[in-house]
């Protein structure tokens, strides 16, 4: 059996509204894949179309090799999803929501116990089973969602927005978790908050009005903005000539840029081809000849900054 | 397939006793059928031990009720949301519309069987036949089960359980009234013959009594369960296109 998600091509539109435009990707067990773009880019409804909820106009998702619209009860047999904003049945307590999962997800017994209790674990709600899932805060409410979904320890596991809502602590918790279960799960997290690229990724898929715009890795998506590991130099006006012609020896230049000139300082803006480090090459040369900088230091890219200027 | 059903009909049941809804429908339901039997179908005046005046008053209590639970049925998925969790799990749409439309249905199956105080009253008061209360019951039953079909059918629609419980409330109450002489009547002369006689054998009113009278016709009972079909049908196909829309 494939341990893999693949999409591919689905189109989906809403009246005049394309919402999702041939999105595809593939994601293996033990891959995280972030999915980012802004609100209304189309996250939703291509993970809707993902797991089934949504009819693609074309375009397939395949489960671990079972075809979503073809066997829709076997492929959903394979997934765990946790919806935006976690719905749940309100009304019920969380242990009575577990088990209504359970008994769906086919478990009795012994068995039965042991998968609940250890997603109760997983997702640290020992202490709120017996509360109504309305009375609780928006944190326990989404762990219960969470909970739901890795229940029957899928190999595919698509979760939107895991972490919205979440304070820093039960963020920071929802990662480990979500790194925890990769190793024998194919992920895809939805998400706009971008440190969680970072934090817990191995990949990244970037879409913006329904169209793919980056896939690959957080560190292609630093190198679609220019000044990525751009050196700034700051120092004495009368060295700066100097300086700059001694700069463009280096082979791994683009350009330099001159800023901010005053009667004092004078910023050098030096920026590498193709986002390479020159950090060393650039530090040897002011150290060899003794340039009397004032301050330097490498520009790294903040994914926030590469999203905006992918996006806008 | 029957374990999903009755897993979803569990999960229903344990919703409605969880919240006050049960128990406010149950009450109110034998309340109101109880004031309707001994003031308006003057139960103790008429002087015959018999249920007809109870079950008179029910198609237009049903008619009111019914709505107001399956309005939520499919409404309230949409409204909260869990409907995208109900449908992403491994069940079908035909499983999660069985299973939540016979929790419903077993919920005003309690309901009316709660309203025992007035057959042990007129067993009492008199010797009624037995037979023509339960076939009436029966009748109630497939009554607010028809009701119930167009009604879930109707809150698939929407994702406001207000604008379902307008609709569903109308719905019914055109299949109720299409057997009534004044409505017939009104329509006599504008359309032919064969039209009238279709639209007065769509009479939900009609089959009913038949019940009433203690008669478990079979065209009534076919009436009553191609009906349901139907709606549920009509239910499945609803969510589905809504899939795809």
């Amino acid at each position: 059996m494939e341990n893999r998600i693949i999409l591919d091509s689905l189109y989906k539109s809403f009246g005049e509204l394309q919402a999702v435009n041939n999105v595809s990707m593939t994601v293996e067990v033990g891959e995280i894949l972030g999915f980012i773009g802004p609100n209304g880019s189309g996250k939703s409804t291509t993970m809707k179309m993902a797991t089934g909820y949504l009819k693609a106009d074309s375009g397939t998702s395949t489960i671990c090799g079972v075809n979503m619209e073809i066997n829709p009860k076997e492929a959903k047999k394979l997934i765990g999803y946790l919806p935006e904003g976690a719905p749940a049945y309100g009304e019920m307590t969380t242990i009575g929501f577990l088990n209504f999962i359970a008994d769906i997800r086919g478990y009795y017994g012994k068995k039965r116990a042991i998968q609940i209790d250890k997603a109760v674990e997983r997702a640290r709600i020992k202490h709120v089973l017996h509360q109504q899932i309305d009375t609780l805060s928006k944190g326990y409410k989404r762990r219960v969602g969470l909970s739901q979904a890795i229940m029957h320890e899928p190999k595919i596991l698509i979760l939107d927005e895991p972490t919205d809502g979440l304070d820093p602590n039960q963020k920071h918790h929802v990662r480990e978790l979500i790194t925890e279960i990769s190793k024998t799960t194919a992920i895809i997290v939805s998400t706009h908050i971008l440190e969680e690229v970072d934090a817990v990724c191995s990949s990244v898929l970037l879409i913006n009005k329904g169209n793919v715009v980056l896939n690959g890795s957080s560190s292609e998506l630093r190198s679609k903005v220019e000044s990525n590991n751009s050196i700034m130099i700051k120092i004495d006006p009368k060295h700066g000539e100097d300086l700059k012609r001694l700069l463009l020896t280096i082979p791994s230049i683009s350009k330099i840029d001159v800023l901010n000139e005053t009667e004092s300082n004078v910023n050098i803006n030096v920026y590498p081809k193709e986002n390479r480090v020159i950090l060393t090459e650039v530090a040897k040369i002011i150290a060899d000849h003794k340039f009397p900088v004032k301050d330097i230091y490498q520009n790294h890219i903040a994914l926030d900054e590469a999203f905006r200027k992918l996006t806008v | 397939m029957l374990g999903n059903i009755y897993i979803i009909l569990k999960r229903e049941t344990k919703g409605y006793f969880s919240t006050p809804l049960a128990y406010i429908f149950i009450s109110i339901f034998c309340g109101l059928t109880a004031a309707f039997t001994f003031y308006l179908g003057a139960f103790l005046e008429r002087g015959q031990a018999d249920l007809f005046p109870f079950f008179e008053s029910h198609p237009w209590l049903l008619v009111l009720l019914v709505p107001s639970i399956s309005m939520r049925l499919w409404a309230e998925e949409r409204k909260t949301g869990s409907i995208e969790l109900l449908m992403t799990l491994p069940i079908t749409t035909f499983e999660a519309v069985i299973g939540k439309y016979l929790a419903a249905w077993v919920m005003i199956a309690i309901a009316l069987a709660l309203t025992f105080p007035m057959w042990i009253t007129v067993n009492i008061l008199g010797n009624p036949d037995n037979g023509v209360v339960m076939s009436s019951y029966l009748g109630s039953w497939l009554l607010a089960g028809q009701f119930l079909a167009i009604g879930s059918a109707l809150s698939a629609m929407t994702k406001n359980q207000v604008i379902a419980f307008v609709i569903s409330t109308a719905a019914c109450f055109l299949f109720v009234m299409s057997g009534v002489e004044a409505v017939t009547g009104a329509i006599e002369g504008l359309v032919p013959n064969y039209v009238i006689s279709i639209f007065s054998s769509m009479s939900s009113l009609d089959h009913f009594y038949e019940f009433v009278k203690g008669v478990i016709d079979l065209r009534s009972l076919l009436f009553y369960l191609t009906s349901i079909i139907f709606w549920l049908l009509l239910n499945i196909i609803i969510i589905n296109i809504k899939k795809a829309a």
